[in-house]
Order: C-alpha cells, then structure tokens, then sequence
C-alpha cells in the first residue's frame, strides 16, 4: 500500500514539490500561530503579575 | 451563538478547547483524505498527476473560505465596533494569503505539465486568484503602514470589504470567460463530475483543510487577544 501510494511515476517533480509546499505552508502557520500565541500570553501575564504587585 | 463568542472571555473560554479539538479532527481527515488520494488509481487524462489535485483544490476552497472571514469580521468591525471581530479580521489575514499561496504553488505545478505552462496571464481564474493573494497582503500592509492602529484597522477594512468582489469573479470565472482552468466539477448543479474514488478523498481533505484552518484561527484570534492586553497594561503601566 505504501509503495503504491509512494510511486507517481514520471510526475514525481511536480507532484512531490506541491505536496513539499503544501507542507511547509502549513508548518509556518502551526509553528508561527503557536509561538505567537505563547509570547503574548506570557507577556499579558507577567505585565498583570507586575500590575498586581 | 456568535452573539454569546463577541464576549473575549466567552470567547476565550470557548476557544480554548475548540481550538486543539478542531485541530486535531482536521489533521485525521487531512490524513486519511490523503492515504485514499494517494492510493487512487491515475486519471485517464491527468494520470497521477490528479494526486495535486487533493491538496490544490482544498487550499482554493479555504483561501476563499478566508477571504469570506475577513469580509465578515470587517463588516462587523467597522459598523458595531466590536473590538474582537477587528481581532479576527487581523488573525485571517496570514492564514488567507498563506492558503492562497499553497493554492497558486501547487496550481502552477499542476499547471506546467497538463498545460505546457506555469502560468497563462490570459486565464481569468489564475488571474482572480492572484488578485485574491494580493488582497490579503495589501490588507496586511495597509494595517501595518498607518501607525494609529484603530486608523489602520478602518482603512484595511475598507479594503477588505471591498475586495470581496473578488469572490464572485473567481467562484464564476470559469463560467464567464473561457479560460484554460477546468470549469465547476464539485459544486455544480446535477451533482459532482468527479468519481467517488476522487471524490472521497477530495472531500475529506477539503473538510480536514476547512477544521485546520478554523482551529489556526481561533488560535490566532486568542493571541490577537493577549497582544492588545499586553499593549494595554504595558500603557498603563507607562501612565501610571
């Protein structure tokens, strides 16, 4: 099954290249997103920690 | 419902386990969409060439998908005001022009040997769809460039209201012109041209592509959400 799936015949650089760009798309959205999200979670807390002391 | 998110901390709550659950559901239906549509057999026409198609059409569903996101939470913006819905406009806008770059990329590599051609300038659904990716930087830029950022805020919104025109052209720019880009064969009326062994597959990625980029945006949203309180108490703190 997975030879199958794996074997595009003469297609291979385009068909591989779209799937590379495909994911490396969706890491830069997953990997920005979450970084973002932590370094102004962290930032807001520790401003509100400071504000409360 | 979306009257009881325009809450932040509803929404925050809300988003919290939305988010991982919509993600990990949109990965499963990625991979499995993908095992089918990588185990499909060749197309008589496209031969394995149709295996671009199950990462190309799902990116162009949800490019526009993104840009019907970012016309929503624009119009609720700019007339209620509503300081969360210009956080998710602000959020979709990378996610958009992100999806529309994978739909061009994988597009043109689909393009160069079933046409001959990376790109044909002359072909008005490549054309709106390029439209489209520079719709979603223009917004990014318009809001970075103007440093009042509520200023900012209105005119990119602007932009984006108007840029939904757009959506139209792409979804019937098949219809309209001749181009060289296939016609509908999903959507259509008398149902889907496609086989099921295509189909299946093309559906199950589209719905994992659709989860995916929902639990990206609601993720995003919640950091769009801790930078204005963080830019809030770092004020305050300046003030005090």
């Amino acid at each position: 099954m997975i030879d199958h799936a794996l074997s595009v015949g003469k297609y291979a650089a385009f068909i591989w290249p779209a799937y590379g760009a495909s994911a490396v798309g969706f890491a830069w959205m997953i990997v920005d997103t979450l970084a973002r999200a932590r370094r102004w979670r962290r930032k807001a807390d520790s401003l509100e920690k400071h504000k409360e002391s | 419902m979306f009257a009881a998110l325009a809450n932040p901390a509803r929404f925050m709550a809300f988003s919290r386990w939305a988010a991982p659950i919509l993600g990990v559901l949109g990965a499963g239906l990625v991979g499995y969409g993908l095992w089918l549509g990588l185990n499909a057999p060749p197309d008589y026409q496209q031969g394995e060439t149709v295996k671009i198609m199950f990462i190309h059409v799902p990116a162009a569903w949800v490019s526009m998908m993104a840009y019907a996101c970012l016309g929503g939470a624009s119009f609720f913006s700019l007339v209620f005001r509503h300081a969360l819905a210009d956080a998710a406009a602000r959020a979709v806008a990378p996610l958009g022009a992100i999806f529309t770059g994978i739909a061009l990329v994988t597009g043109m590599l689909w393009g160069r040997p079933m046409w001959g051609a990376w790109w044909v300038w002359g072909d008005a659904r490549l054309v709106s769809v390029l439209v489209l990716f520079l719709l979603f930087l223009g917004y990014m830029a318009l809001r970075a460039s103007i440093d009042d950022e509520a200023k900012g805020a209105r005119a990119a919104e602007i932009l984006a209201l108007v840029g939904l025109i757009n959506l139209p052209i792409i979804k019937y720019s098949v219809e309209w012109w001749n181009t060289l880009h296939q016609g509908e064969s999903v959507m259509r009326a008398g149902g889907s041209a496609l086989a099921p062994v295509y189909l299946t597959p093309l559906l199950l990625t589209g719905a994992g592509y659709s989860l995916a980029f929902g639990a990206l945006w609601l993720a995003r949203i919640r950091a769009e959400v801790w930078r204005r309180r963080a830019t809030s108490l770092a004020l305050r703190a300046a003030l005090a």
